[in-house]
């Protein structure tokens, strides 16, 4: 194919060069790899200060921190890992390189709205980084700024929320560019049940985007004026309702849960059908299934409050719904199942990381339903049960895609190709490192370890020490994985255009892919996972 | 797209449209001024659902816009009722 076409990367949008063709850049591959810059680093920072709280929880009491610092860390690595790192992660850095790429248009819709939302983002992220040096210190809420704590606590809170207000607007924006590039600029012949499942679910997870993340903003602006003016809205003392705030949190957060998984869930729809060089079976039933979690998952956000003293009436109501979003997730495991099924299955580095996902996930998602139980949560209500379960589905779930996404699109995105031996062996050492890191806090919090502590009981020692060992396997792992793509950057092998075998339209064009993606403009005859196009695509 | 929505309204709408919302922002301060129980509650929300519903159609143009847009808008206007309703399953019932 045209390799001589210039890429992205030779060729800017704009009249400058160098550092300046980035930064004003209208191109959304090179807007998706800034963010990948940015939110890489941060999710670097969230690492290291885990590994921080682990080193402290490797004996108890006082080890290298006081609880204050301790509650900082968890506040910041919260913070920082769902603010910076998994809300944005995969929407707005696989999202942006890839949407326009797979539904054939030659950028967003908006291409001056998508740089403005990366420098909201960076914005929102500088102003995290301020609020940790300004007088009253780094906020030590917790990511979920709880009332009435969050209005009494003399840190940098308003600060803190203020950022997140701004990054929440990142956010809307891209979601905003995302709908309309989906509407309008997809090529002749691409119809809605002919687009790639990643942008099915890139798109429903841009309606989330735009619905929920205002009641976040309302909420949170609400609490700056309660800090600021003593105005009673949530805080008991002054008349408030410290549950209505948990309500207003809580609709947006659920929410977001979706916004963080069904673009991973995207992914792996598109790597297993490459992989298994089978259609994907219930294609429709996958792309509705996106748009039923993303419906679904707006009505059960109390889950997260059942032992807050809301109504009975509620909790009950709230319970039952929260076993109905099991089912279109279902759906999808049960499709990505069947489409392996008598597959001829190609075991590459992408397929093995979308396996570690099934099982951590899976975890993830069942210990979900023992959370959903009212009974059961009651008793597992802010433990180590809940820290768990929620790693395995964000870590597990979210953060295990990020890197498989990484391991398909890296020899498209960057025209090299990486060590397949070190990826094979960072998946395993990946998955011995994560389910010892999170797989003891399931056993500890249903022995009643509560979240949050910096100290401990003795009995808890060993399953601590696991855990911390767990996490230097699994940070060194994650160090490992970015060596070697940073050393394929720049010391690896040209990939091919095609290197797995792949038919949705990002493999139809040369690796890096040219400034305006397609050479000519694409004509789609077939459905996005018909892998007779194979041979054809191999003989030009 | 510009073709069709090249509707104009006259500034008497306009201003006709801004002295109502005016009224109905006095109704609400006043209503919330006198005890009615829980149906001050009732009565503020319908009243700001008819102000939202006039800012969208007439300032927003949405009256007068293709299809598709109302049928976003009505998605957001479904989710924010439902969102409504399953708050009150706890407010009514604590």
């Amino acid at each position: 194919m045209a390799e001589s076409s210039a890429s992205f990367y030779t060729k800017s949008t704009n009249k400058y060069s160098g550092i300046l063709s980035w930064l004003l850049t209208k191109d959304h591959k090179r807007i998706g790899l800034m963010y990948m810059m940015a939110i890489i680093s941060f999710f670097v920072v969230g690492i290291i200060i885990g590994l921080l709280m682990r080193l402290e929880l490797i004996s108890p009491g006082r080890t290298i921190m006081d609880a204050q610092t301790y509650n900082t860390l968890f506040t910041l690595h919260g913070v920082i890992m769902i603010f910076l790192f998994i809300i944005p992660g995969l929407p707005a850095i696989f999202g942006n390189f890839f949407l326009p790429i797979q539904i054939g248009a030659e950028d967003v819709a908006f291409p001056r709205l998508n740089l403005l939302s990366w420098y909201v983002y960076i914005i929102g992220a500088v102003l995290v980084l301020v609020s940790l040096f300004l007088p009253g210190g780094p906020i030590d809420t917790g990511w979920t700024f709880y009332i009435p704590y969050s209005v009494r606590s003399t840190t940098n809170v308003s600060m803190a929320l203020f950022a997140a207000f701004v990054l929440g607007f990142s956010s809307i924006l891209t979601g905003i560019n995302f709908i309309t590039t989906v509407h309008r600029m997809r090529a002749p012949g691409m119809g809605f049940f002919k687009m790639p499942l990643f942008v099915w679910a890139t798109y429903a997870t841009a309606w989330i985007q735009i619905l929920a993340t205002p009641v976040i903003a309302i909420t949170i602006i609400l609490v700056i004026i309660e800090r600021s003016f003593g105005v009673g809205i949530f805080d008991p003392a002054l008349g408030g309702d410290p549950i209505l705030f948990q309500h207003m949190f809580w609709i947006y957060s659920h929410p977001a849960v979706y916004i963080m998984i069904l673009p991973a869930m995207g992914v792996v729809s598109e790597i297993i059908p490459t992989f298994a060089r089978r259609t994907i079976f219930g294609y429709k039933a996958i792309a509705m299934s996106s748009l039923a979690i993303a419906f679904v998952g707006y009505l059960v956000w109390a889950h997260h409050m059942f032992s807050s003293g809301m109504s009975d009436t509620a909790r009950w109501i709230f319970s039952l719904l929260t076993f109905i979003v099991a089912l279109p997730s279902g759906v999808k495991i049960f499709n990505w199942v069947a489409t392996m099924y008598k597959g001829s299955i190609d075991p590459q580095p992408p397929f093995l990381w979308v396996m570690n996902f099934i099982f951590l996930f899976s975890i993830g998602g069942l210990t979900g339903l023992v959370l959903g139980s009212l009974a059961t949560d009651v008793h597992l209500t802010d433990t180590y049960f809940v820290v768990a379960h929620f790693h395995y589905v964000m870590f597990g779930g979210t953060g295990t895609i990020f890197f498989a996404a990484l391991h398909y699109w890296f020899p498209k995105m960057f025209g090299k190709m990486y060590n397949i031996r070190f990826s094979q062996i960072a998946v395993a050492l990946y998955f011995i490192g994560f389910n010892m890191l999170y797989f003891p806090k399931f056993i500890m919090g249903y022995m009643g370890m509560p979240r949050r502590y910096y100290d401990y009981l003795p009995q808890f020692t060993t399953l601590q020490r696991i855990s911390t060992v767990g996490s230097w396997i699994l940070a060194g792992t994650i160090f490992f994985i970015f060596g070697y793509f940073i050393h394929a950057l720049r010391k690896g092998k040209k990939a091919t255009s095609n290197p797995w075998g792949g038919v949705t339209l990002e493999w139809h064009i040369p690796s890096p892919p040219p400034l305006e993606n397609f050479v000519k403009l694409p004509e789609i005859k077939d459905d996005p996972y018909d892998f007779s196009q194979l041979k054809e695509m191999k003989d030009e | 797209m510009s073709g069709k929505n090249n509707h104009t309204i006259g500034y008497g709408t306009y201003i006709i449209v801004w002295i109502a919302l005016l009224a109905f922002t006095s109704i609400t301060v006043t209503v919330a001024g006198i005890s009615l129980g829980k149906y001050t509650l009732v009565i503020a929300l319908t009243i700001a659902a008819i102000k939202s519903a006039l800012v969208i159609n007439i300032f927003m143009h949405i009256k007068f816009d293709e299809p598709i847009f109302k049928v976003f808008l009505g998605l957001s206007g479904a989710t924010l009722l439902v969102i409504f309703i399953l708050t009150f399953f706890d407010f009514l019932y604590r």
